[in-house]
């Protein structure tokens, strides 16, 4: 087959997978594995970095045998990864000082609180656009410093760096030790609260707010640029796109026109809106961002909601409840009853995120009666994500002026197809999936095969986007107040559960 | 735990039977009585096999899923796979969550509207659905019900999963267009050409106009537990002399492949 491909690399939050497509977007061969998840204390969520990579290790290989392929067929490799995960490694080892602090991980709240009280919180908003929050990169990296022996002075040695999830796998794929290239995106750069929204730099301020060295930083790349060949894994393959996972998803779903917006359903959920190369102010809890820059194009922003738990309280549901053995039987669940029985769930388990940002909030399960089985709550946890949403949409239309008049989703979440058809109805929207819900994996491949000129533009990648499935708003708008009261008063039930220390 | 294993043990070598099968089911009772995971170590010593052979059927009762494996530890436990076994075939929405990358990719590579549909009493239920990828308006047909005798999909669940389906005799042939198939006699012989081609179809005997061909998901042990189908203007899907086009029964065959393998199918 002489057929050239694209290949990227999804490291998400549960599992990491590589995934090849063809020009047409077309996905030809995929390989997944799971990794796991670390809860050595409440509130914190940690990752084996060493395992990620022996897992890039076995499914690229994979994903090219499954496709009779090998590495002189990939045009290039792009990467989309979960963001803010934190991780600092020894340069000459290549050893990881410690786990992965995730991105779910909430032990900087008081690095965070402190950054606040000492009055940091409108010098990060003005630089960054981000209010320090526990939610984002820099803090984790102060954490680290701080609380890793060795760490500190291993940095400012020289001989400690620092990345989120691409700059590790970039820096391992390029050589490690061995002249690996020690790079990050702009995208995940945004997030760590060491980013100039502006200049697209590290900011010396915030890095001195934060007490973080400089020296241990990436170089701050565009998303779509080659930045080395791999040595390991796809020998000769240049490395040439790299994004956060959900501004991959915002190129995957070709979201390339201020106003156009995607929300991609995994772990956690994340609604971004393309406002173009305008910086969106948000004075209702969304969180200004990057959206790509590729190449030496112009910087195109977005404006975002972060959901912290959406897949993650399905999982929950499964492993640490027990009640389903796979995380789509929730559907054949909740299918066992015709409406919540008037339970609802709040995950706040990291406390609430976009748009209400109460991090003192924790989950409640409320209206609980004799009545109520397990089927549910198994409706009560698909309706969290539902109702999570509408908030964030409602954030969305209030802060950009530009009604959200449809959905496109993506993400392994919109196999449920009893979930999507309550997100129209609540959103009172349609909602569309685009065929290949792996959209993220998809950004990562587009922003890859744009470097390389295995694509030559925009227009060439929005032809392939297909509507492979829409669901129609169908509730009656009675029942649908009720209910979004209903949720408004369960949320409320939530705040404050974490008492100040 | 030790009476099992001497029990497991004596089983041996009854003439006419298969000994692998005695010793696999020794293994599932040592594992299920037992209550704790075990190293194959110890199994192979309760079993009084060599490591090689234990290791052997252990990883063939792992592949069909009756037996799982830590991937930290190597520790092995009873599978899901024995719990579910008077269940037969998967959690439609398991099943819907597995097509899902690979019926996208049918529907882009083949132009054509993708279902996966299992069998529900005497007709097909639709359990996935991709649309057309033709921009064309179309409205998402998941957990709707169509006939068995008159679409692709429902014959190939009746040709290729005959004891989860009736018999043809046993439905009911309702007329839908001038090519349903209306009698047993039609239906059977429609459904051995299925099985020769590997493939079932149907040529406007539903909706006029429309047709589809369909192909078996199998699981463990290559047990058919639904039918992954293509749908499209007849003229899309047929060419000269009525014959379905052999690019997009490749492309249907290779997609249910993939699928069948995440269903456990080796
Ligand atoms: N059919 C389903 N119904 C509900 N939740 C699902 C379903 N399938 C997967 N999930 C959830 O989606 C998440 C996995 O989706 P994925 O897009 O792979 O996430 P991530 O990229 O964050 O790892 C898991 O949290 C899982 O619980
Ligand atoms: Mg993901």
């Amino acid at each position: 087959m002489s057929e050239r491909v694209v290949a990227a690399i999804d490291q998400g939050t549960t599992s990491t997978r590589c995934l090849l497509f063809n020009r047409a977007g077309r996905m030809l061969a995929v390989a997944q594995r799971e990794h796991r998840q670390h809860y050595p204390r409440p509130g914190r969520v940690e990752h084996d970095v060493e395992e990620i990579w022996r897992n890039v290790a076995s499914i690229v290989p994979a994903a090219l045998r499954r496709a009779g392929l090998g590495p002189e067929n990939i045009a290039a490799l792009g990467i989309a990864n979960q963001r803010e995960t934190t991780v600092i490694w020894n340069r000459h080892t290549g050893l990881p000082l410690a786990r992965a602090i995730t991105w779910q991980d909430t032990r900087t709240d008081g690095i965070v609180s402190r950054l606040t009280s000492e009055g940091h919180g409108e010098l990060f908003s003005s630089v960054c656009g981000l209010a320090p929050a526990t939610y984002f990169a820099g803090p984790r990296l102060r954490w680290l410093l701080d609380n890793v022996a060795g760490a500190r002075a291993g940095a400012e040695r020289g001989d400690v760096l620092f990345g989120t999830m691409e700059t590790w796998l970039i820096w391992r794929l390029t050589g490690g030790p061995d002249g690996g290239v020690h790079v990050t995106d702009v995208t995940n750069a945004s997030r760590t609260m060491m980013m100039d929204i502006r200049t697209r730099e590290w900011s010396p301020t915030l890095l001195e707010a934060l007490d973080v060295p400089e020296r241990m930083l990436p170089r701050i790349r565009s998303n779509s640029e080659v930045y080395g060949t791999c040595t390991a894994v796809l020998p000769g393959v240049p490395v040439a796109g790299a994004l956060g996972d959900q501004q991959a998803a915002l190129v995957g779903q070709t979201c390339f026109a201020p106003g156009e917006a995607k929300c991609t359903y995994g772990t956690g959920a994340f609604l971004l809106m393309n406002t173009g190369t305008r910086i969106a102010e948000s004075t209702h809890g969304l969180i200004p961002t990057m959206g790509y820059v590729l190449g030496d194009g112009e910087p195109v922003y977005a404006l975002e909601g972060s959901i912290a738990m959406t897949g993650s309280l399905v999982q929950w549901f499964r492993d640490s409840l027990g009640l389903i053995e796979t995380a789509p039987q929730i559907e054949t669940l909740a299918l066992t009853v015709p409406d919540n029985g008037g339970c609802y769930i709040v995950p706040a388990f990291s406390g609430l995120y976009a748009p209400r940002w109460h991090p003192d909030a924790r989950g409640v399960m409320v209206g609980l009666t004799s009545y109520i089985d397990r089927g549910h709550l198994a409706r009560a946890v698909l309706e969290a994500t539902g109702w999570q949403t509408r908030e964030v949409v409602d954030a969305m239309n209030a802060d950009s002026g530009l009604p959200v008049t449809r959905l496109k989703v993506d993400g392994g979440m919109t196999a449920n197809h009893l979930l999507m058809q309550f997100l129209a109805d609540v959103l009172d929207v349609p909602v569309e999936r685009p065929l290949g819900s792996e959209a993220v994996s998809l950004g990562a491949a587009y922003a890859a095969g744009l470097a390389v000129g295995h694509w030559s533009n925009l227009e060439t990648l929005r032809a392939n986007w297909h509507r492979a499935a829409a669901w129609e708003p169908a509730m009656d708008p009675a029942l649908r107040r009720r209910e979004h009261a209903n949720w408004g008063r369960a949320v409320d039930r939530s705040y404050d559960w974490v008492l100040p220390s | 735990m030790v009476e099992t294993v001497t029990h497991g043990a004596r089983l041996r070598n009854v003439p006419g039977t298969i000994q692998s099968i005695e010793r696999a089911a020794a293994a599932l009772r040592l594992l299920a009585s037992t209550g704790r995971p075990l190293a194959l170590a110890e199994l192979s010593a309760a079993l009084d096999l060599p490591r090689p052979t234990a290791h052997g059927i252990l990883r063939t009762l792992r592949e069909v899923g009756f037996v799982d494996q830590d991937p930290t530890n190597a520790l092995y436990t009873v599978g899901a796979g024995l719990g579910s076994l008077s269940t037969p075939g998967w959690d439609r929405h398991d099943l819907r969550s597995r097509s899902m990358n690979w019926a996208d990719a049918l529907a882009g590579g083949t132009g054509c509207a993708v279902f996966v549909g299992v069998p529900d009493g005497r007709v097909v239920s639709l359990v996935h659905h991709v649309f057309r990828p033709d921009g064309s308006p179309q409205r998402l047909r998941t957990n709707e019900t169509v006939p068995m005798h008159a679409t692709a999909l429902g014959k190939c669940l009746l040709a290729f999963a005959p004891l989860v389906t009736p018999a043809a005799r046993d439905l009911d042939l309702q007329r839908y267009t001038g090519r349903t198939a209306t009698t047993p006699a039609a239906l059977e012989s429609q459904l051995v050409a299925a099985r020769r081609r590997g493939c079932a179809t149907g040529f406007a005997e539903y909706t006029q106009g429309v047709g589809g061909a369909a192909v078996p998901l199998r699981g463990a042990g290559g047990l058919a537990v639904g039918a992954l189908g293509i749908s499209a203007p007849v003229e899309h899907l047929f060419g000269a002399g009525g014959v379905v086009r052999a690019r997009l029964v490749d492309q249907l065959t290779a997609a249910a492949g993939e699928i069948s393998v995440t269903l456990g199918h080796s």
